[in-house]
């Protein structure tokens, strides 16, 4: 064979491994993570002695903090039902919303939509997210203050809810309104011609054929919301204790992790439980990712 | 007038509400932060000492510009593999699973493995690389999402072209494909970027909480206060907003400066949307007016 085309063919297959190990590397990554975060995690366990029970299901939280030492109490609940609590609520402020506004920018008004609404959802997407919780530490928190008048201040998981409900609007909001646009055309005709009113289209033949993907909307927001750490942390308020009522403020798995995790004893029981905390997150994350990857298989099928 | 007539007006009535309601609310939450950053605004926030946030501008573009070296080259050469190479397969589902999960699971706690990884078991304090490698796990996937539709978006003429003229598939990747592709591309890159900028949880325990620079050792590389040392720690923009919020009792110019920082984040987060709007809108146009 020709020297050039020797040559050719060898860089062909050098450039091709390149391309591999690229595709090869961000597995590795993954795998990694999830098996460094699942040692790392499950020390409380493992080291410590503590059992899954008490650190999902109570709530004495005592942990000790020096590099060794264990005996003290894991309970993690009120963090776990803080992160729960909050991420439900802000789902329940965001939806109507945020489907609402999926309808009007494809059912109502598609040209002013795709024209305002979309680059609109994009914007909030990249506002970034200690902005989101300075701006309701500054503004939103005293607003609940000043209405409510609750005793521990405006810090709450009403403002937790209401900061979350915003950052996950556009995610919910962009995927509805995909799913809204691709309900075949013939539904809505065939709906019409039946002489249906818009809202009778809407509500009884468009929403629920797009149920599906509105619904893959609603897990994306969720494992935003259940991430979202530094902007929830500015006004959740940080107490070490269930929230009596909305307007009392409480603690959730990241602002516990966010706040403690650079001030504890490396190795402590204390450092370990928060490490446990994340491993938590992480297998939360996962469960929505591989429930969001099922449904998108599912349509595929289809 | 029927029942049925009415309750459509109505619901109508409602998503009218609905939708200005929400483009409403985003004019008054970027015009409230913008104001509310330039009404308490001091010359002496723009310097790279006290109360400035110079620095903290400088180590943001510092920290994206290294993280962006790691994640450019891997993430297109992963796009380029899933456009160009994958077969259906495990190996294919694992990396799609894969992308999947490093682009949703929380910025904390990517932190948390780059804080396991790159600071607790190498011994080092909060440094700049540290912060750098961590966004770039959080940028991978937006350009190797990008990449991999990009090329796939491109007509196959260009690879038959390309193939049947002699060119090998790496040449025809390389020469044709990526830069054919390269508009799509660079909206990801920027994405990317934009994401950068934003982020501060994941570097909350990676790129550290604190600047010391001196701006006379400045080609001093290896001096521990140079501010292109990339061991040093830095606090970047987004993390002197969490950082400026406990600073009260010590700082009473805290409060002003964050609403600055948060104003000069929601102008570069327009800046970035806009940019990117343009591109892609750009690329329609030569799609819609190519074929």
């Amino acid at each position: 064979m020709d020297k050039v085309v020797q040559k050719a063919i060898a860089s062909d297959k050098r450039w091709r491994a390149v391309y591999i190990a690229c595709g090869l590397l961000i597995v590795a990554l993954t795998l990694l993570m999830g098996a460094f975060l699942l040692y790392q995690g499950s020390q409380t366990f493992i080291k410590a002695h503590h059992s899954i029970w008490e650190f999902l299901f109570t709530s004495d939280w005592a942990p000790l903090d020096k590099t060794g030492l264990f005996g003290g109490k894991v309970g993690a609940a009120v963090y776990i039902v803080g992160s729960l609590e909050t991420c439900l609520l802000a789902l329940v402020i965001c939806l109507p919303f945020a489907i609402g506004s999926a309808v009007y920018m494809t059912e109502i008004s598609p040209k002013i939509g795709e024209k305002y609404f979309r680059p609109a959802t994009e914007i909030y997407v990249s506002i970034p997210s200690v902005v989101y919780g300075w701006f309701g530490m500054t503004k939103l928190v005293p607003l609940i203050k000043n209405i409510f008048h609750p005793a521990m201040g405006g810090y709450s998981v009403l403002a937790a809810s209401i900061v979350l409900a915003i950052m996950i609007f556009p995610t919910i909001t962009t995927v509805s309104a995909d799913a809204i646009k691709s309900v075949p055309m013939s539904y809505r005709e065939g709906a019409y011609g039946l002489g249906a009113t818009r809202w009778q289209v809407i509500g009884k033949v468009v929403l629920p054929a797009a149920s599906g993907g509105i619904l893959t909307g609603v897990i994306l927001g969720l494992a935003r919301a259940i991430g979202e750490a530094l902007a929830v942390a500015m006004v959740i308020g940080k107490t070490r204790s269930f929230a009596a009522n909305l307007l009392s403020p409480t603690s959730n798995l990241t602002s516990a992790i966010a706040a403690d995790m650079g001030n504890t004893a490396q190795g402590g029981e204390y450092n370990l439980a928060l490490w446990t905390m994340a491993l938590l997150l992480f297998i939360i994350s996962i469960v929505l990712i591989v429930l969001i990857h099922k449904l998108a298989n599912g349509k595929k099928d289809k | 007038m029927n029942r049925a007539k009415k309750k459509d007006r109505f619901m109508t009535g409602v998503f009218y509400a609905i939708g200005w309601l929400m483009l409403a609310f985003l004019l008054y939450l970027t015009f409230t932060i913008i104001f509310d950053g330039l009404k308490g605004f001091s010359p002496d926030f723009l310097v790279a000492a006290g109360n400035g946030i110079f620095n903290q501008f400088f180590n943001t573009l510092y920290l994206v510009f290294l993280s962006l070296l790691v994640s450019v080259p891997i993430g297109i050469g992963a796009g380029v593999y899933l456009a160009e190479y994958a077969k259906e397969g495990k190996f294919l589902t694992m990396l799609e699973v894969s992308i999947e999960s490093l682009s949703s699971l929380p910025s904390i706690v990517i932190g948390l493995f780059g804080y396991l990884a790159f600071i607790m078991w190498t011994g080092m304090s909060w440094n700049i690389v540290a912060g750098a490698l961590t966004i770039s796990i959080l940028s991978i996937p937006l350009i190797t999402t990008e990449t991999n539709n990009a090329i796939r978006a491109l007509p196959i003429e260009y690879k038959e072209g390309s193939l049947g003229l002699g060119a090998t598939k790496s040449e025809t990747i390389r020469k044709v494909l990526i830069s054919a592709a390269m508009p799509q591309i660079l909206t990801g890159v920027i994405m990317a970027a934009g994401r950068g900028f934003g982020e501060a949880a994941a570097l909350l325990y990676t790129s550290g909480q604190s600047t010391y620079i001196n701006w006379h050792n400045f080609w001093k590389i290896t001096s521990p206060t140079s501010p292109l040392n990339p061991f040093r720690s830095g606090e970047t923009l987004s993390l002197h907003i969490w950082v400026m919020r406990t600073e009260g009792a010590l700082n009473p110019k805290a409060t002003q400066i964050a609403n600055f920082t948060s104003a000069v984040l929601v102008v570069l987060a327009l800046l970035f949307t806009l940019v990117t709007r343009r591109i892609s809108d750009k690329m329609r146009k030569r799609n819609n007016g190519g074929n």
